[in-house]
């Protein structure tokens, strides 16, 4: 095998050597370079040297130490989320780097861009069943967009600069990088830090071919029931801008996949609503009225299409995302163009008429009414004595205005979140989106806090997913992340004990969870905490959450048995959408 | 595309059945490179009936051919897949038509019993066979060919204690191949090229197959 040394990446500049160090502080030193200064880790003995560098480093790179390497992988991917940055994590080798995989999965699925460093047993140890060696590279190589194993000093320098230029380039995703022990070590004189813009066998994104977008401009001025999804490849591609100025003047609906949701905001007069199982009544019935679907940076998950046979049978599909792999993968599109949506929107925004689809978009409005009057009025605005989580985002959209940053976790208090939260801004919405990940709720939201720390955090979160990493509660007592912590408590695995109650003839089978005091249990975090269950007290708890400096957990007791309506059954058509 | 109407017969590109496609991919040599290719197969639990990896025109630039059978659609979206890994340069992927093939085959059969019951002249001429091996105890034959070929021989074999069989990898050289050293030097290029765009998807089937 060869080294990276040689032609795959070229150096755009010759450089003299600079620094003699361990492979340890080149290591730092290159963090540095690629602007890195937050780092989520748990140390441990294979990867101590570069503990033992970044002691020194302490007045340029802020280390946060998590309870759990879930944890730091989570946080890392909601700093990426909200900053926009490559979010980076630290595990020792073992049981640290095995306890990344979840986050690794997550990232990969939701593109996003995050860097790991783990540390490995020494290479002449590799394959003896070491003490705490595991296969790393080969656990991770399926739920990461790429990964490498260092067992040289030498490769420090052109190996990392690789990795944040694959994370965080075209498609988005995970990169992990194993280092041995003897390689952090390893005393080397190394070369100026040199960022990479090219890997000769990598293409994150084509020279856009405008012949396309020609064809797709043809497309949507003839449609006369044209509709927009959006997904997150509009504000990975940063290209909120682009995306709105497309909407505004063709006159065209949109609407959004979870993941995409903030690139417009909330209360755009073209922004119709969430799409999928749990989105919006309009956007999901409409989708297979529509006669051209253009679809900007989503992939069609199977959460969004409902049944793919029915799935928009009548529409000429018009697909730009920057994954060629994307494109025909499940829907199979009249139009592909390949390319940076920040790049390509502007041309096709250029070639497309100015138009208005009134008659159009009053359907959606139609549509929105009734969807109104029969679930979101009631989940809002509830009859009942029992609060709804619907009434908890209402009173916090009051209370926030659309400002703040949301995190959730995965379930019913998700998709309540997703569909009722408020959002004045792009990257306001951190979720997990396609792994669906219970217990990235509170990781997350610390990552999120350091990656806008002049925003307010808001982490959602449901009893059962909270009790799933718990231990962060920790990492905020120690390093003060004012994050703020809503408990939706329904004392159910909510979203699994619905689909019993609807699809298993209401066999509760091991939902009911049970929950400790989350008061007392953020209390002995020395993290103020409150709890209220009467409608009467919500608003003004909520407030004392807001408004209070630092931490602090709300737990808001909600109706036990409440259901997330409107539904698409799995195995349904999106157009078979129930609103109850 | 989505107006294809016509239903085309295997060896035809837009054959909706399976059909055996052979996948070849120009790859870095890199450690893990094999699994992280494999495991795009073994992901949607399809089956892999060859691969072979050898090294390209290309000095330092690794060759995959991989024989699977499989449709059209499904073959297309696992070379999206393959082609997307960072340290994949290119895919391509061929009906049995497109490319020209070879597998090697080799075969041990007890000397006495093959000299006394077999005319040796006979196989080596009925099915291109070459002794590699003569010994007292056992004879090696090798056979160059396509897979119903050397299947052929191990029929006529069977009677005669076939001792031991094996049959490589295909190897396959696409028709309508340039080599890929015009390729590389895009590729090399800094800045995208018109040429490195070439996808099914963009350029509607237009030489599809080509280089």
């Amino acid at each position: 095998m060869e080294t990276l040394q040689d032609t795959e990446t070229k150096k755009t500049t010759t450089s003299s050597p600079t620094f003699k160090g361990s492979g340890s502080q080149m290591l730092l030193n290159a963090l540095i370079e690629e602007g890195v200064s937050t780092i989520f880790g748990y140390p441990g003995g294979a990867i101590m040297p570069i503990y033992d560098a970044l002691y020194d480093y302490a007045d340029k790179l802020e280390h946060i130490l998590v309870r759990h390497e879930q944890g730091g992988i989570h946080a890392a991917q909601g700093y990426a989320r909200t900053s926009g940055k490559v979010g980076v994590a630290f595990a020792t080798s073992g049981p640290g780097a095995t306890n990344l995989v979840t986050g690794l999965a997550d990232a990969q699925i939701d593109s996003t861009p995050i860097v790991c460093i783990t540390g490995q047993v020494f290479a002449h140890l590799l394959g003896t069943d070491a003490f705490q060696e595991t296969d790393v590279i080969n656990i991770t190589t399926p739920v990461t967009k790429w990964n490498y194993q260092i067992t040289d000093a030498k490769e420090i320098p052109e190996v990392l600069a690789k990795a944040f230029y694959i994370a965080k380039s075209g498609r988005p995703g995970p990169v992990l990088i194993d280092i041995t022990k003897n390689a952090q070590l390893q005393i080397e004189e190394f070369e100026a830090y040199v960022k990479c813009n090219h890997i000769r066998s990598y293409r994150p994104k084509p020279k856009v071919r405008v012949e396309f977008i020609e064809e797709a401009a043809k497309l949507i001025n003839s449609a006369q029931k044209p509709f927009v999804l959006f997904g997150q490849g509009v504000i990975l591609g940063n290209a909120e801008k682009e995306f709105k100025a497309f909407i505004e003047k063709t006159g065209i609906p949109a609407a959004w996949t979870i993941m995409g949701e903030g690139a417009i905001p909330t209360d755009h007069p073209l922004n119709v609503g969430m799409l999928g199982m749990h989105g919006n009544y309009g956007p999901n019935v409409l989708t297979n009225e529509a006669d051209v679907i253009i679809a900007i940076g989503m992939r069609f998950d199977d959460r969004v299409t409902g049944r793919l046979d029915k799935y928009a049978k009548q529409a000429k599909i018009v697909h730009l995302d920057i994954d060629p792999a994307e494109i025909d993968k499940n829907v199979k599109a009249e139009v592909g163009v390949w390319g940076d949506c920040k790049e390509t929107l502007p041309i096709l925004t250029n070639l497309v008429k100015q138009n208005r689809h009134e008659a159009w978009v009053a359907q959606f409005r139609d549509y929105n009414q009734q969807e109104i009057d029969q679930v979101i009025t009631p989940e809002l605005y509830p009859a009942g004595e029992e609060m709804t989580m619907g009434e908890v985002l209402r009173t916090l959209n009051e209370l926030t205005g659309g400002d703040a940053v949301i995190v959730t976790d995965v379930g019913q208090h998700q998709m309540v979140a997703c569909r009722y939260a408020k959002f004045n801004k792009t990257r306001s919405n951190v979720t997990s989106g396609g792994l669906g990940t219970m217990g990235f709720g509170l990781p997350a939201a610390i990552g999120a806090k350091y990656g806008a720390p002049e925003r307010t955090v808001v982490a959602i979160i449901g009893d059962g997913g909270f009790q799933m990493t718990p231990q962060e509660l920790g990492t905020i007592m120690q390093f003060g992340a004012a994050v703020k912590i809503l408990i939706l408590n329904n004392q159910f695995l909510g979203m699994v004990r619905q689909w019993q109650q609807l699809f298993h003839d209401k066999r509760y089978s091991f939902v009911n969870i049970t929950s400790p005091d989350f008061v007392a249990l953020a209390k002995s975090y020395y993290i103020e905490a409150s709890k209220v269950d009467q409608r009467a007290e919500l608003k003004k708890a909520l407030e004392t959450m807001i408004n209070h400096q630092g931490s602090y957990l709300l737990e808001v007791m909600v109706g036990k048995e409440n259901n997330v309506f409107p539904m698409v059954p799995q195995g349904c058509s999106v157009s078979e959408i129930r609103l109850k | 595309m989505s107006n294809d109407t016509i239903k085309y017969i295997p060896g035809d590109a837009n054959y909706e059945g399976k059909q055996d496609f052979t996948i070849t991919v120009y790859a870095e040599d890199r450690v893990g490179l094999l699994n992280r290719i494999s495991i795009i197969f073994s992901k949607r639990k399809i089956n892999i009936d060859s691969l072979n990896t050898s090294p390209s025109e290309i000095a330092g630039i690794h060759r995959f051919t991989i024989l699977i059978n499989e449709s059209y659609e499904v073959v297309r979206k696992l070379a999206r897949q393959i082609e997307k890994q960072v340290e994949v340069l290119k895919v391509y992927f061929n009906t049995d038509s497109e490319v020209i093939w070879q597998e090697l085959a080799l075969y041990k059969v007890s000397t006495e019993e093959i000299t006394e019951k077999v005319t040796v002249e006979r196989l080596l001429r009925q099915y291109g066979a070459t002794a590699v091996v003569i010994r007292k105890d056992y004879t090696v034959f090798s056979v160059t060919g396509h897979k119903e070929e050397t299947d052929a021989l191990v029929k006529a074999l069977e009677p005669y204690e076939l001792i031991e069989f094996v049959r490589s990898a295909r190897v396959a050289i696409i028709k309508d191949s340039a080599g890929f050293h015009e390729k590389l030097k895009e590729f090399e290029a800094e800045e995208p090229g018109e040429e490195r765009v070439e996808n099914e998807f963009l350029d509607k089937g237009d030489k599809i197959f080509t280089m």
